[in-house]
Protein backbone atom coordinates (compact mmCIF):
# COMPACT_ATOMS: atom_id res chain seq x y z
CA UNK A 1 0.00 0.00 0.00
CA UNK A 2 1.20 3.26 -0.94
CA UNK A 3 1.37 5.94 1.88
CA UNK A 4 0.98 10.04 1.45
CA UNK A 5 3.50 12.37 2.98
CA UNK A 6 0.55 12.88 5.57
CA UNK A 7 0.20 9.00 6.80
CA UNK A 8 1.99 9.59 10.01
CA UNK A 9 0.26 12.74 10.80
CA UNK A 10 -3.02 10.67 10.20
CA UNK A 11 -1.58 8.02 12.32
CA UNK A 12 -0.91 10.83 15.31
CA UNK A 13 -4.36 12.62 15.24
CA UNK A 14 -5.82 8.47 15.59
CA UNK A 15 -7.10 8.36 12.38
CA UNK A 16 -8.94 5.33 11.19
CA UNK A 17 -7.23 4.11 8.17
CA UNK A 18 -8.30 2.13 5.35
CA UNK A 19 -7.36 1.45 1.52
CA UNK A 20 -8.63 3.59 -0.72
CA UNK A 21 -7.14 2.44 -4.12
CA UNK A 22 -3.75 1.90 -3.89
CA UNK A 23 -3.61 4.15 -0.90
CA UNK A 24 -3.84 4.13 2.86
CA UNK A 25 -5.82 6.79 3.53
CA UNK A 26 -7.67 8.08 6.72
CA UNK A 27 -11.51 7.25 6.20
CA UNK A 28 -12.34 9.21 9.55
CA UNK A 29 -10.60 10.51 12.75
CA UNK A 30 -13.28 11.81 15.37
CA UNK A 31 -16.46 10.34 13.32
CA UNK A 32 -17.86 11.26 9.62
CA UNK A 33 -20.89 12.97 11.06
CA UNK A 34 -18.89 15.47 13.09
CA UNK A 35 -16.26 15.78 10.39
CA UNK A 36 -19.20 16.29 7.95
CA UNK A 37 -20.73 18.64 9.90
CA UNK A 38 -17.27 20.60 9.95
CA UNK A 39 -17.04 21.04 6.39
CA UNK A 40 -20.71 22.44 5.71
CA UNK A 41 -20.59 25.01 8.89
CA UNK A 42 -16.61 25.53 9.54
CA UNK A 43 -13.72 24.47 8.12
CA UNK A 44 -12.74 21.38 6.72
CA UNK A 45 -9.12 19.83 5.86
CA UNK A 46 -8.84 16.97 3.47
CA UNK A 47 -5.22 14.84 2.25
CA UNK A 48 -5.67 14.99 -1.17
CA UNK A 49 -2.38 13.65 -2.14
CA UNK A 50 -3.48 10.64 -3.69
CA UNK A 51 -4.54 12.50 -6.57
CA UNK A 52 -2.90 12.55 -9.39
CA UNK A 53 -1.21 16.04 -11.74
CA UNK A 54 -0.07 15.74 -15.15
CA UNK A 55 1.16 18.73 -17.13
CA UNK A 56 0.22 18.59 -20.39
CA UNK A 57 2.51 21.38 -22.86
CA UNK A 58 3.66 22.54 -25.99
CA UNK A 59 1.99 24.55 -29.04
CA UNK A 60 -0.46 21.41 -29.72
CA UNK A 61 -1.29 21.11 -26.40
CA UNK A 62 -4.50 22.76 -26.48
CA UNK A 63 -5.73 21.36 -29.97
CA UNK A 64 -4.44 17.74 -28.90
CA UNK A 65 -6.64 18.00 -25.33
CA UNK A 66 -9.49 19.20 -27.71
CA UNK A 67 -9.59 16.26 -29.54
CA UNK A 68 -9.08 13.99 -26.19
CA UNK A 69 -11.67 15.53 -23.56
CA UNK A 70 -15.51 15.98 -23.49
CA UNK A 71 -14.55 19.57 -22.72
CA UNK A 72 -14.28 23.09 -24.59
CA UNK A 73 -10.36 23.67 -23.81
CA UNK A 74 -9.14 25.98 -26.39
CA UNK A 75 -11.94 28.45 -25.21
CA UNK A 76 -11.17 28.24 -21.11
CA UNK A 77 -9.40 31.46 -20.23
CA UNK A 78 -5.91 31.62 -18.39
CA UNK A 79 -6.44 31.09 -14.62
CA UNK A 80 -9.94 29.54 -14.83
CA UNK A 81 -10.81 25.34 -14.54
CA UNK A 82 -13.25 23.26 -16.05
CA UNK A 83 -14.49 19.96 -15.41
CA UNK A 84 -14.51 17.01 -18.26
CA UNK A 85 -14.42 13.28 -19.30
CA UNK A 86 -11.84 11.47 -21.01
CA UNK A 87 -13.96 9.01 -23.26
CA UNK A 88 -13.15 5.66 -24.59
CA UNK A 89 -13.81 5.51 -28.53
CA UNK A 90 -17.19 3.84 -27.67
CA UNK A 91 -18.11 6.79 -25.25
CA UNK A 92 -17.21 5.23 -22.33
CA UNK A 93 -15.58 7.68 -19.46
CA UNK A 94 -11.75 6.91 -18.98
CA UNK A 95 -11.41 9.32 -16.28
CA UNK A 96 -13.02 12.44 -15.00
CA UNK A 97 -11.03 15.29 -14.24
CA UNK A 98 -10.28 19.05 -13.84
CA UNK A 99 -7.95 21.01 -16.18
CA UNK A 100 -6.43 24.57 -15.59
CA UNK A 101 -5.56 26.51 -18.23
CA UNK A 102 -1.96 27.60 -17.03
CA UNK A 103 -1.38 29.88 -20.21
CA UNK A 104 -1.68 29.77 -23.89
CA UNK A 105 -0.19 26.35 -24.11
CA UNK A 106 -0.24 24.88 -20.74
CA UNK A 107 -2.53 22.99 -19.28
CA UNK A 108 -2.45 21.37 -16.09
CA UNK A 109 -4.53 18.35 -15.11
CA UNK A 110 -5.87 16.48 -11.58
CA UNK A 111 -6.94 13.13 -12.30
CA UNK A 112 -8.10 10.42 -10.00
CA UNK A 113 -5.83 8.27 -8.41
CA UNK A 114 -6.34 5.19 -9.97
CA UNK A 115 -7.37 6.23 -13.04
CA UNK A 116 -3.84 8.09 -13.26
CA UNK A 117 -1.41 6.00 -15.07
CA UNK A 118 -3.78 5.10 -17.67
CA UNK A 119 -4.68 8.70 -18.00
CA UNK A 120 -1.45 9.28 -18.66
CA UNK A 121 -0.52 6.48 -20.99
CA UNK A 122 -3.62 7.64 -22.87
CA UNK A 123 -2.80 10.76 -23.05
CA UNK A 124 0.61 9.82 -24.24
CA UNK A 125 -0.72 7.65 -26.96
CA UNK A 126 -3.26 10.26 -28.38
CA UNK A 127 -1.71 14.02 -28.23
CA UNK A 128 1.06 15.17 -30.82
CA UNK A 129 4.65 14.13 -30.74
CA UNK A 130 4.71 18.11 -30.17
CA UNK A 131 2.78 18.04 -27.30
CA UNK A 132 4.71 17.19 -24.14
CA UNK A 133 2.67 14.90 -21.55
CA UNK A 134 4.53 15.28 -18.13
CA UNK A 135 3.40 13.12 -14.69
CA UNK A 136 4.16 15.42 -11.71
CA UNK A 137 2.21 13.45 -9.30
CA UNK A 138 4.93 12.27 -7.04
CA UNK A 139 6.51 15.88 -6.17
CA UNK A 140 2.90 17.61 -6.07
CA UNK A 141 1.19 17.46 -2.54
CA UNK A 142 -2.38 18.29 -2.87
CA UNK A 143 -4.83 19.79 0.18
CA UNK A 144 -8.23 20.53 -0.01
CA UNK A 145 -9.25 23.21 2.57
CA UNK A 146 -13.51 23.39 2.24
CA UNK A 147 -15.90 25.08 4.11
CA UNK A 148 -17.63 28.78 5.18
CA UNK A 149 -14.92 28.69 7.72
CA UNK A 150 -11.84 28.07 4.73
CA UNK A 151 -11.61 31.69 3.70
CA UNK A 152 -10.74 33.52 6.42
CA UNK A 153 -8.06 30.65 7.06
CA UNK A 154 -6.45 30.89 3.46
CA UNK A 155 -6.47 34.69 4.18
CA UNK A 156 -4.39 34.44 7.09
CA UNK A 157 -2.23 31.84 5.71
CA UNK A 158 -1.41 32.65 2.06
CA UNK A 159 0.88 35.46 1.35
CA UNK A 160 -1.59 37.41 -1.17
CA UNK A 161 -4.85 38.15 -2.04
CA UNK A 162 -7.51 35.63 -2.48
CA UNK A 163 -10.20 37.78 -2.85
CA UNK A 164 -10.64 37.82 -6.51
CA UNK A 165 -11.06 34.27 -6.73
CA UNK A 166 -14.36 33.24 -8.17
CA UNK A 167 -15.47 30.02 -8.44
CA UNK A 168 -13.55 27.81 -10.65
CA UNK A 169 -10.89 30.44 -11.11
CA UNK A 170 -7.28 29.70 -9.54
CA UNK A 171 -4.25 32.17 -9.05
CA UNK A 172 -0.03 31.29 -8.10
CA UNK A 173 -0.02 32.13 -4.68
CA UNK A 174 2.36 31.70 -1.47
CA UNK A 175 3.18 30.46 1.53
CA UNK A 176 6.49 31.57 3.65
CA UNK A 177 7.78 32.22 0.30
CA UNK A 178 7.63 29.11 -1.39
CA UNK A 179 5.35 29.05 -4.48
CA UNK A 180 2.22 27.83 -4.84
CA UNK A 181 -1.36 27.03 -6.86
CA UNK A 182 -4.29 27.78 -5.57
CA UNK A 183 -8.10 27.04 -6.86
CA UNK A 184 -11.27 27.85 -5.89
CA UNK A 185 -12.83 24.33 -6.45
CA UNK A 186 -13.66 21.25 -4.43
CA UNK A 187 -15.84 17.73 -3.67
CA UNK A 188 -18.21 19.31 -0.84
CA UNK A 189 -20.40 21.68 -2.34
CA UNK A 190 -19.20 24.32 0.05
CA UNK A 191 -17.37 27.76 -0.47
CA UNK A 192 -13.04 26.00 -0.42
CA UNK A 193 -9.94 25.61 -1.75
CA UNK A 194 -7.73 23.31 -3.45
CA UNK A 195 -3.95 23.81 -2.45
CA UNK A 196 -0.95 22.46 -4.93
CA UNK A 197 2.48 22.55 -3.67
CA UNK A 198 5.57 21.09 -1.94
CA UNK A 199 5.38 18.49 0.43
CA UNK A 200 7.38 20.91 3.27
CA UNK A 201 4.71 23.07 2.61
CA UNK A 202 1.85 20.93 2.76
CA UNK A 203 1.96 19.58 6.23
CA UNK A 204 3.31 23.09 7.28
CA UNK A 205 -0.25 24.48 6.13
CA UNK A 206 -1.99 22.12 7.15
CA UNK A 207 -0.71 22.79 10.92
CA UNK A 208 -1.35 25.88 10.10
CA UNK A 209 -4.69 25.38 9.05
CA UNK A 210 -5.24 23.19 12.54
CA UNK A 211 -4.16 25.75 14.45
CA UNK A 212 -6.48 28.13 13.24
CA UNK A 213 -9.24 26.17 13.60
CA UNK A 214 -9.52 23.44 10.70
CA UNK A 215 -10.86 19.94 11.16
CA UNK A 216 -9.15 16.69 9.82
CA UNK A 217 -12.23 15.16 7.47
CA UNK A 218 -11.40 11.30 5.77
CA UNK A 219 -12.85 9.72 2.97
CA UNK A 220 -16.40 8.78 4.85
CA UNK A 221 -16.94 12.30 5.01
CA UNK A 222 -15.81 13.14 1.97
CA UNK A 223 -18.15 10.85 0.51
CA UNK A 224 -21.43 12.06 2.65
CA UNK A 225 -20.50 15.55 1.11
CA UNK A 226 -20.02 14.94 -2.44
CA UNK A 227 -23.04 12.62 -2.98
CA UNK A 228 -25.53 15.14 -1.09
CA UNK A 229 -24.18 17.45 -3.74
CA UNK A 230 -24.67 14.92 -6.63
CA UNK A 231 -21.15 14.52 -7.54
CA UNK A 232 -19.90 11.92 -9.16
CA UNK A 233 -17.44 9.55 -7.80
CA UNK A 234 -15.29 7.18 -10.67
CA UNK A 235 -15.72 3.57 -10.20
CA UNK A 236 -19.82 4.32 -8.55
CA UNK A 237 -21.13 6.83 -11.31
CA UNK A 238 -18.25 7.13 -13.92
CA UNK A 239 -17.16 3.74 -15.88
CA UNK A 240 -16.08 2.73 -19.20
CA UNK A 241 -19.75 1.00 -19.38
CA UNK A 242 -21.61 3.93 -19.19
CA UNK A 243 -21.39 6.68 -22.15
CA UNK A 244 -20.25 9.89 -20.93
CA UNK A 245 -23.68 11.41 -21.91
CA UNK A 246 -25.82 9.07 -19.90
CA UNK A 247 -24.22 10.87 -16.31
CA UNK A 248 -26.04 13.83 -17.41
CA UNK A 249 -23.22 16.07 -16.92
CA UNK A 250 -23.83 18.13 -19.76
CA UNK A 251 -21.67 21.03 -18.73
CA UNK A 252 -18.67 18.81 -19.02
CA UNK A 253 -19.37 17.92 -22.45
CA UNK A 254 -18.94 20.52 -25.62
CA UNK A 255 -21.88 19.73 -28.44
CA UNK A 256 -20.35 22.17 -31.10
CA UNK A 257 -17.05 20.02 -31.66
CA UNK A 258 -15.57 16.25 -31.60
CA UNK A 259 -13.40 14.21 -29.44
CA UNK A 260 -12.59 10.81 -29.01
CA UNK A 261 -16.16 9.05 -28.25
CA UNK A 262 -18.00 11.71 -29.63
CA UNK A 263 -19.56 9.79 -32.02
CA UNK A 264 -22.08 7.70 -28.93
CA UNK A 265 -21.49 10.52 -26.65
CA UNK A 266 -23.23 13.14 -28.49
CA UNK A 267 -25.49 10.78 -30.08
CA UNK A 268 -28.97 10.60 -27.96
CA UNK A 269 -29.51 6.95 -29.67
CA UNK A 270 -26.43 6.03 -28.07
CA UNK A 271 -27.70 6.57 -24.68
CA UNK A 272 -30.31 3.98 -23.18
CA UNK A 273 -29.42 5.43 -19.37
CA UNK A 274 -29.46 8.44 -17.01
CA UNK A 275 -27.52 8.96 -14.05
CA UNK A 276 -30.21 10.12 -11.34
CA UNK A 277 -30.38 10.99 -7.46
CA UNK A 278 -32.88 9.09 -5.40
CA UNK A 279 -34.03 10.74 -2.43
CA UNK A 280 -34.81 8.02 0.27
CA UNK A 281 -38.14 7.87 2.61
CA UNK A 282 -36.24 6.70 5.77
CA UNK A 283 -32.62 7.00 7.18
CA UNK A 284 -31.69 3.44 6.09
CA UNK A 285 -28.95 3.65 3.31
CA UNK A 286 -29.17 1.92 -0.20
CA UNK A 287 -25.62 0.38 -1.59
CA UNK A 288 -23.96 -0.12 -4.53
CA UNK A 289 -25.39 -2.40 -7.10
CA UNK A 290 -28.88 -2.20 -5.33
CA UNK A 291 -31.73 -2.84 -8.29
CA UNK A 292 -34.31 0.37 -8.95
CA UNK A 293 -37.57 -0.23 -9.59
CA UNK A 294 -40.92 1.19 -10.25
CA UNK A 295 -43.99 1.05 -8.59
CA UNK A 296 -45.48 -1.85 -10.98
CA UNK A 297 -42.27 -4.14 -10.53
CA UNK A 298 -40.46 -2.95 -13.79
CA UNK A 299 -36.52 -3.22 -13.13
CA UNK A 300 -35.65 0.30 -14.14
CA UNK A 301 -31.96 0.72 -12.89
CA UNK A 302 -29.05 0.01 -10.66
CA UNK A 303 -28.02 2.27 -7.83
CA UNK A 304 -24.18 3.25 -7.91
CA UNK A 305 -23.50 4.93 -4.50
CA UNK A 306 -25.91 5.61 -1.68
CA UNK A 307 -25.91 6.50 1.80
CA UNK A 308 -27.22 7.98 5.04
CA UNK A 309 -27.43 11.93 3.77
CA UNK A 310 -26.93 14.10 7.28
CA UNK A 311 -27.16 17.40 6.19
CA UNK A 312 -30.85 16.39 4.45
CA UNK A 313 -31.08 13.67 7.73
CA UNK A 314 -32.31 10.91 5.22
CA UNK A 315 -30.53 8.72 3.35
CA UNK A 316 -29.49 9.58 -0.51
CA UNK A 317 -28.60 7.56 -3.70
CA UNK A 318 -27.91 7.96 -7.31
CA UNK A 319 -28.06 5.31 -10.09
CA UNK A 320 -28.37 4.69 -13.40
CA UNK A 321 -32.16 4.90 -14.00
CA UNK A 322 -33.38 4.49 -17.71
CA UNK A 323 -34.06 7.03 -19.20
CA UNK A 324 -37.52 6.17 -20.81
CA UNK A 325 -38.61 5.77 -16.83
CA UNK A 326 -36.59 8.70 -15.87
CA UNK A 327 -39.00 11.78 -14.09
CA UNK A 328 -38.33 13.68 -11.36
CA UNK A 329 -40.91 12.64 -8.29
CA UNK A 330 -41.39 9.49 -9.41
CA UNK A 331 -41.59 7.06 -6.85
CA UNK A 332 -39.38 3.85 -6.83
CA UNK A 333 -38.71 0.73 -5.15
CA UNK A 334 -35.22 -0.29 -3.53
CA UNK A 335 -34.33 -3.63 -3.53
CA UNK A 336 -31.17 -6.03 -2.27
CA UNK A 337 -31.36 -9.40 -0.70
CA UNK A 338 -32.37 -7.87 2.47
CA UNK A 339 -34.30 -4.77 2.21
CA UNK A 340 -36.67 -3.21 0.25
CA UNK A 341 -36.52 0.55 0.74
CA UNK A 342 -38.98 3.22 -0.86
CA UNK A 343 -37.83 7.06 -2.28
CA UNK A 344 -38.42 9.54 -5.27
CA UNK A 345 -36.27 10.06 -8.43
CA UNK A 346 -34.87 14.00 -7.25
CA UNK A 347 -33.20 16.41 -8.82
CA UNK A 348 -29.41 17.22 -7.30
CA UNK A 349 -27.78 18.24 -5.77
CA UNK A 350 -29.92 17.10 -2.74
CA UNK A 351 -28.77 19.80 -0.37
CA UNK A 352 -29.65 23.04 -1.28
CA UNK A 353 -27.57 25.54 0.83
CA UNK A 354 -23.93 25.11 -0.30
CA UNK A 355 -21.80 28.04 -0.55
CA UNK A 356 -19.49 26.88 -3.39
CA UNK A 357 -20.79 29.45 -5.92
CA UNK A 358 -20.90 32.12 -3.25
CA UNK A 359 -18.89 35.51 -3.29
CA UNK A 360 -15.55 35.03 -1.28
CA UNK A 361 -16.40 38.92 0.05
CA UNK A 362 -19.53 37.20 2.17
CA UNK A 363 -17.02 34.93 4.43
CA UNK A 364 -14.38 37.46 5.07
CA UNK B 1 -14.08 1.21 30.96
CA UNK B 2 -15.82 -1.83 30.12
CA UNK B 3 -18.71 -2.35 32.71
CA UNK B 4 -18.51 -5.15 35.02
CA UNK B 5 -22.26 -5.32 35.89
CA UNK B 6 -22.70 -7.59 32.55
CA UNK B 7 -22.04 -10.07 30.09
CA UNK B 8 -20.48 -10.28 26.52
CA UNK B 9 -20.42 -11.96 23.34
CA UNK B 10 -17.88 -12.57 20.72
CA UNK B 11 -20.05 -10.44 18.06
CA UNK B 12 -19.70 -7.68 20.51
CA UNK B 13 -22.95 -7.57 22.30
CA UNK B 14 -23.63 -6.93 26.15
CA UNK B 15 -26.34 -8.14 28.20
CA UNK B 16 -27.63 -7.48 31.76
CA UNK B 17 -29.90 -9.31 33.82
CA UNK B 18 -32.27 -6.82 35.28
CA UNK B 19 -34.39 -9.43 37.89
CA UNK B 20 -35.93 -11.53 35.12
CA UNK B 21 -35.15 -9.28 32.01
CA UNK B 22 -31.93 -9.28 30.00
CA UNK B 23 -31.31 -5.86 28.78
CA UNK B 24 -29.28 -6.12 25.48
CA UNK B 25 -26.99 -3.07 23.67
CA UNK B 26 -23.85 -2.92 21.84
CA UNK B 27 -20.16 -2.49 23.27
CA UNK B 28 -17.87 0.25 23.34
CA UNK B 29 -15.42 -1.11 20.90
CA UNK B 30 -18.06 -2.38 18.71
CA UNK B 31 -19.39 1.45 17.97
CA UNK B 32 -16.09 2.42 17.77
CA UNK B 33 -15.31 0.07 14.68
CA UNK B 34 -18.42 0.77 12.84
CA UNK B 35 -18.57 4.82 13.15
CA UNK B 36 -21.31 6.75 13.28
CA UNK B 37 -24.50 5.06 13.59
CA UNK B 38 -26.94 6.18 11.18
CA UNK B 39 -29.65 3.32 10.74
CA UNK B 40 -30.96 0.42 13.16
CA UNK B 41 -33.86 -1.53 12.40
CA UNK B 42 -35.46 -2.92 15.08
CA UNK B 43 -36.81 -6.78 15.93
CA UNK B 44 -40.79 -5.97 16.77
CA UNK B 45 -42.19 -6.75 20.50
CA UNK B 46 -42.81 -10.29 20.97
CA UNK B 47 -40.39 -11.54 18.56
CA UNK B 48 -38.74 -14.91 19.64
CA UNK B 49 -35.13 -15.04 19.38
CA UNK B 50 -32.69 -17.54 19.25
CA UNK B 51 -29.38 -17.09 20.40
CA UNK B 52 -26.61 -16.92 18.08
CA UNK B 53 -29.33 -15.36 14.91
CA UNK B 54 -29.21 -12.18 13.83
CA UNK B 55 -31.71 -9.56 15.17
CA UNK B 56 -31.80 -6.32 15.15
CA UNK B 57 -30.05 -4.95 11.36
CA UNK B 58 -27.37 -1.96 12.20
CA UNK B 59 -26.41 0.57 9.47
CA UNK B 60 -23.29 3.20 9.97
CA UNK B 61 -22.45 5.39 7.30
CA UNK B 62 -20.48 2.79 5.21
CA UNK B 63 -21.66 -0.75 6.01
CA UNK B 64 -25.11 -2.23 7.27
CA UNK B 65 -24.31 -5.48 10.08
CA UNK B 66 -25.95 -7.71 12.24
CA UNK B 67 -26.91 -7.50 15.70
CA UNK B 68 -26.80 -11.29 17.06
CA UNK B 69 -29.25 -12.31 19.69
CA UNK B 70 -26.85 -12.92 23.24
CA UNK B 71 -29.57 -14.98 24.29
CA UNK B 72 -32.96 -17.03 23.32
CA UNK B 73 -35.68 -15.35 24.58
CA UNK B 74 -38.78 -13.14 23.52
CA UNK B 75 -38.34 -9.50 22.93
CA UNK B 76 -39.93 -7.61 25.79
CA UNK B 77 -39.17 -4.43 24.82
CA UNK B 78 -36.59 -1.53 22.17
CA UNK B 79 -35.57 0.87 22.91
CA UNK B 80 -37.33 3.19 19.95
CA UNK B 81 -35.80 6.24 20.32
CA UNK B 82 -32.44 5.11 18.18
CA UNK B 83 -34.74 4.89 15.64
CA UNK B 84 -34.73 8.58 15.19
CA UNK B 85 -31.54 8.85 17.29
CA UNK B 86 -29.06 6.08 16.54
CA UNK B 87 -26.04 8.17 16.68
CA UNK B 88 -26.99 7.37 20.81
CA UNK B 89 -25.21 4.45 20.20
CA UNK B 90 -22.01 5.93 19.52
CA UNK B 91 -22.41 8.68 22.74
CA UNK B 92 -23.67 5.73 25.18
CA UNK B 93 -23.42 2.46 24.39
CA UNK B 94 -23.99 1.13 27.68
CA UNK B 95 -26.28 3.38 29.25
CA UNK B 96 -29.07 5.34 27.57
CA UNK B 97 -28.78 3.37 24.10
CA UNK B 98 -29.99 -0.14 24.81
CA UNK B 99 -31.19 -1.89 22.39
CA UNK B 100 -33.50 -4.58 23.78
CA UNK B 101 -34.99 -6.14 26.56
CA UNK B 102 -35.26 -9.80 26.61
CA UNK B 103 -37.86 -11.86 28.61
CA UNK B 104 -38.14 -16.06 29.42
CA UNK B 105 -34.25 -15.95 29.06
CA UNK B 106 -32.89 -19.72 30.04
CA UNK B 107 -30.33 -19.71 32.85
CA UNK B 108 -28.19 -21.79 31.11
CA UNK B 109 -27.62 -19.36 27.99
CA UNK B 110 -25.70 -16.93 29.98
CA UNK B 111 -23.14 -19.29 31.14
CA UNK B 112 -20.87 -19.29 28.37
CA UNK B 113 -20.90 -15.35 28.14
CA UNK B 114 -17.67 -13.37 28.58
CA UNK B 115 -17.25 -11.22 31.16
CA UNK B 116 -15.33 -7.52 31.11
CA UNK B 117 -11.98 -8.39 31.43
CA UNK B 118 -12.35 -11.20 29.10
CA UNK B 119 -14.38 -9.56 26.38
CA UNK B 120 -11.51 -6.79 26.65
CA UNK B 121 -9.03 -9.27 25.97
CA UNK B 122 -11.55 -10.67 23.29
CA UNK B 123 -11.53 -7.31 21.65
CA UNK B 124 -7.78 -6.43 21.73
CA UNK B 125 -6.78 -9.50 19.67
CA UNK B 126 -9.29 -8.66 17.12
CA UNK B 127 -8.08 -5.09 16.39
Amino acid sequence: MKKTIFYDTHVALNAHMGPFGEYMMPIRYEGTLKEHIAARSGTALFDTCHMGELMIEGKTACSDLESILSCGVSSLKIGRCKYGFMCTPEGGVIDDLLIYRFDENSIFMVVNASTRENDFAWLRENCSKTTAVTDISEETAKIDVQGPGSVKIMRRLLERSIETLTYYSFMRNAYRGKELLVSRTGYTGEIGFEIFCDATSALAIWNGAMELGARPVGLGARDTLRLEMGFPLYGHELDKSHNAAESGFERAIDRDKRFIGSEFVLSPQKSTWLLSGILLDDRRAARMGDRISDMHGNEIGTVTSGSFAPSVERAVAMGYIHKEYNRIGEPVIITADRYELTGKISETPFYKHGTARSRITDFL
Amino acid sequence: MTPQDRKYTKTHEWVKLDGATAVVGLTDYAQDSLGDITFIELPPVGKKLVKGKGCCVIESVKAASDIYAPVSGDVSAVNKELESHPEQINGDPYGNAWIMKINNVAQADLADLLDAAAYDAFAALES
